[in-house]
């Protein structure tokens, strides 16, 4: 029996909202960075499990395409956390917080 | 058996997930989204697209995560205790809201019944070659775009990292 593809969208949320939970409730902004990473993967699961119950492989091209906003991301966010921890020697995002008046 | 590959590399997938958020140490947060990542990779295969799991493992995987593997080893933070004492209201919120998108998932869930079943079991489906044809046909310009990105990102990491006043 093939697994249908309600299963990969049910799991795809789960991992969706573990990651959005940790972006909203943990403080290192590296643990957050690493939860954008776990919510983004979800939503490549979501297309690449789309593009088999469609039969259309436009979904692989989205995820790669996906693949790489993310990995421009982390290279400039991971850019950025090096340059507020050279600064500020903390990652706390409760601290981090120059811009607020 | 595919239904087995599923479940384990399922659960091993939620696992990982679930300590990235809750793990004080980042070093084992970031070791356990490579778990994540690989899982999601097999549960690729098993979908039939082939290069999109190989690329996931080489880049994802591989390059991601030694990114923040290198970053987290280089300002050689101290784990930091998952708490949520400090910031109750935000936890309720939060908890609320992660509890909406679930239930608003499932009910959306009920769209997807009119989906194709039958599947077309084409050779190229999912293989480097079928990919990198519609990759480099129909969708030539989106590709060279994301090239365009990716010299924005290596500029802007450079002149971030760059600065020496810090």
């Amino acid at each position: 029996m093939a697994i249908s593809i309600e299963h990969y969208l049910v799991l795809s949320a789960i991992l969706f909202l573990i990651g959005a939970f940790g972006v909203i409730t943990r403080r290192n902004i590296l643990i957050v960075l690493m939860c954008l990473e776990l919510m983004l993967n979800a939503a490549n699961l979501a297309f690449v499990g789309f593009s088999r119950a469609l039969d259309d492989m436009t979904g692989h091209i989205f995820m790669i395409m996906s693949l790489t906003v993310a990995a421009a991301e982390v290279a400039v966010g991971l850019a950025l956390v090096v340059a507020i921890y050279k600064h500020r020697e903390t990652l706390n995002i409760d601290v981090l917080k120059l811009l607020k008046g | 058996m595919e239904t087995v590959v599923f479940y384990v590399f399922a659960a091993l997938a939620v696992a990982g997930a679930i300590v990235v958020v809750t793990h004080s140490n980042p070093v084992y947060s970031a070791i356990s989204l490579v778990l994540t990542l690989f899982s999601t990779a097999v549960l690729f295969v098993l979908l039939h697209a082939d290069f999109v799991a190989v690329v996931q493992v080489l880049v994802y995987a591989g390059a991601i995560m030694i990114l923040f593997l290198f970053t987290v080893m280089f300002l050689n933070i101290r784990p930091e205790a998952f708490k949520f004492d400090s910031k109750y209201m935000k936890f309720k919120i939060s908890v609320f809201m992660v509890l909406l998108l679930f239930v608003g998932y499932f009910a959306s869930l009920g769209f997807s019944r009119g989906l194709k079943r039958s599947y077309t079991e084409s050779v190229d489906f999912g293989s480097a070659k079928g990919v990198g044809t519609m990759l480099f046909t129909d969708y030539l310009l989106p590709f060279e775009l994301t090239s365009v990105l990716i010299v924005a990102a290596i500029i802007g990491v450079v002149a971030i990292a760059k600065r020496r006043d810090g």
